[in-house]
């Protein structure tokens, strides 16, 4: 069968393959080279080395960008993961109407981060200025606050999902077991539930926290980084560097700033990869 | 015990009652909003329901649709999202197939390539992309599903992979003895079988197509083209005033065939959405 098979490549591999090249792999590698040069367009790039890289490293902006958006993955995933575990335990408990509170919990996920950021903008500035306060555009705080809060109502569906597909896969003879031994509800959840979940768990926990590094559309629409970059992310710090500002240097910085983020990122996915590998021996 | 149990469960469904009102208020508002008259929209009043002073009806609807580019961008959208989730499919999935079948160092190595490619964010490449699709006139609506098919065959590979590594090769084999080349056999034995992941790699690219904004907004000739993520974003940018009637209005025509859709499309929808996290 493989050698029939063989023959047929270009019919199989081939249009994938070519699209993947356009789309992926030439602007990758080029993409790479980049960040070691001073250009504007893609043709007339000179080399400089590091330097870009030095300059990425040194703009507090970037600096800023990073710990802000840093700050914001890691509260995010918290609020996100307990809150859509709690929904989910409470909707996997024969409630009435769970189905429609499943329903309505997981529509926003299908709303685009723009419109998204939108119908927030709108929501937060009219909430602010009811009580007196500045607009979310001229305070970051309330901007970290604003992309919390969108975040935690886009995102809690989601996990949700995936956290009650994993409690509906725990063999009910589990939680008999547990009921005849005893435990009380708090007792099967931490003993029974959790380690039963654990894979869901790891999964949603790097999701959340890859969106949260990766946010682009949200950061955009909601606050535009304003005020001045105090709550601009990474992707959006970067963006901005390349088409926000003129001048010859600023492309190749953004390009290296690009490289370090995709290394960030890269990284965490590692990591991701190592501890799902693990928990698949243990179990 | 189960009394308490049915207390317990009580209390919970009132407070879920009021924790769902509170997830579509949102929405909910905008519904509002978008039926009252410019002048009615301030920041501070976007909470107040209409009333019969500030009704607007069907105005804002009218404006958007009939001056504001709402329908082309709403057909280009369509358009975009149709043909580049059809060429994800099929391509995909046959390369998948082929990949896990074949299974040689260089099938290795370009899943390894599709893999490492799902993790690499797009402002890395966004620059360069956006050139190459410039040089080579893909930046129309009829083009543009070739940079999504490259840019978005990750995911759709490996999955499409994780789901044929289930597949037993006697059924092909079969086919192939009773006279089926590779092409038939894909077609009337393994694509049949593959049905439920053609379903959640569909539903997972749509999401993504329908929404993205800084893809499209980079790569699509934008003085002529603009999708319904461009269109709105392009309503606080470059307009002076926002016109917040129009532009809430167009927030509701967008979310509204969105919603439709996954109520009626609901199973598919969720299924799709957990099988995919579960493998990607």
């Amino acid at each position: 069968m493989k050698k029939a098979l063989k023959k047929y490549w270009a019919v199989f591999v081939l249009p994938t393959l070519a699209a993947f090249i356009i789309g992926f792999v030439v602007p990758f590698v080029q993409g790479l080279y980049l960040t070691f040069c001073k250009f504007v367009t893609i043709d007339r790039a000179t080399f400089v080395g590091l330097k870009n890289y030095a300059y990425a490293l040194k703009d507090a902006t970037f600096g800023h960008a990073f710990w802000f958006t840093a700050a914001f993955a890691v509260l995010s995933t918290v609020l996100i993961n307990v809150i859509a575990l709690a929904i989910a335990l409470a909707l996997t408990r024969n409630m009435k109407g769970a189905n429609v509170h499943r329903t309505v919990f997981f529509m926003p996920n299908l709303i685009g981060g723009i419109v998204l950021g939108y119908i927030w903008l709108i929501l937060i500035n009219c909430a602010l200025s009811l009580m007196g306060k500045n607009l979310i555009a001229l305070n970051a705080t309330y901007g970290f606050w604003g992309l919390i809060i969108l975040m935690c109502w886009q995102q809690i569906g989601y996990m949700m999902i995936i956290y009650i597909a994993g409690l509906q896969s725990i063999p009910s003879d589990y939680l008999e077991a547990a009921k005849i031994d005893g435990a009380n509800a708090w007792q099967t959840l931490w003993k029974v539930k959790i380690p039963n979940l654990m894979s869901s768990i790891t999964i949603c926990l790097f999701l959340s926290i890859t969106n949260g590094f990766k946010l682009f559309d949200q950061n955009l629409a909601l606050t535009g980084g304003d005020p001045g970059h105090a709550s601009e992310m990474l992707a959006l710090n970067i963006y901005n560097t390349f088409y926000a500002r003129s001048g010859p240097q600023w492309k190749g910085y953004g390009q290296a700033k690009a490289a370090l983020f995709c290394i960030l990122v890269i990284v965490i996915s590692m990591i991701q990869l190592k501890s799902t590998r693990s928990k698949e021996v243990q179990q | 015990m189960l009394k308490r149990d049915k207390v317990v469960n009580r209390v919970l469904s009132v407070i879920f009652i009021f924790l769902s009102l509170a997830w579509i208020y949102p929405m909910f508002m905008i519904l509002m909003d978008s039926l009252k008259q410019e002048r009615a929209i301030t920041t501070s009043s976007a909470f107040q329901l209409p009333t019969a002073d500030t009704f607007a009806g069907a105005e804002n609807y009218v404006n958007a649709v009939s001056s504001k580019g709402f329908l082309q961008a709403f057909g280009y959208t369509v358009l975009i999202t149709v043909t580049s989730v059809v060429l994800i499919l099929v391509c995909c999935s046959m390369c998948a197939w082929f990949i896990t079948r074949i299974n040689d160092r260089f099938s290795k190595f370009l899943y390894f390539l599709f893999v490492f490619s799902m993790v690499v964010p797009f402002q890395m490449l966004m620059f360069t992309l956006s050139s190459i699709a410039d040089k080579l006139s893909l930046n129309s609506p009829f083009n543009i599903c070739i940079i999504y098919l490259g840019f978005g065959a990750g995911l759709s590979v490996f999955m499409f992979c994780g789901f044929v590594k289930n597949i037993p090769v006697e059924v092909e084999e079969a086919a192939m003895i009773d006279g089926c080349n590779p092409i038939q056999t894909f077609f009337k034995v393994v694509l049949p079988i593959m049905k439920p992941t053609y379903i959640s790699v569909g539903i997972l690219e749509t999401m993504w197509i329908w929404n993205d904004y800084l893809l499209p907004y980079l790569v699509l000739d934008r003085t002529k083209y603009m999708t319904i993520p461009i269109l709105i974003q392009y309503f606080r940018g470059s307009y002076g005033k926002v016109e917040m009637g129009p532009m809430m209005a167009c927030i509701m025509l967008t979310i509204l065939p969105v919603i439709i859709v996954y109520l009626v499309c609901q199973k598919y929808i969720i299924n799709g959405v957990v099988a995919g996290a579960v493998k990607g």
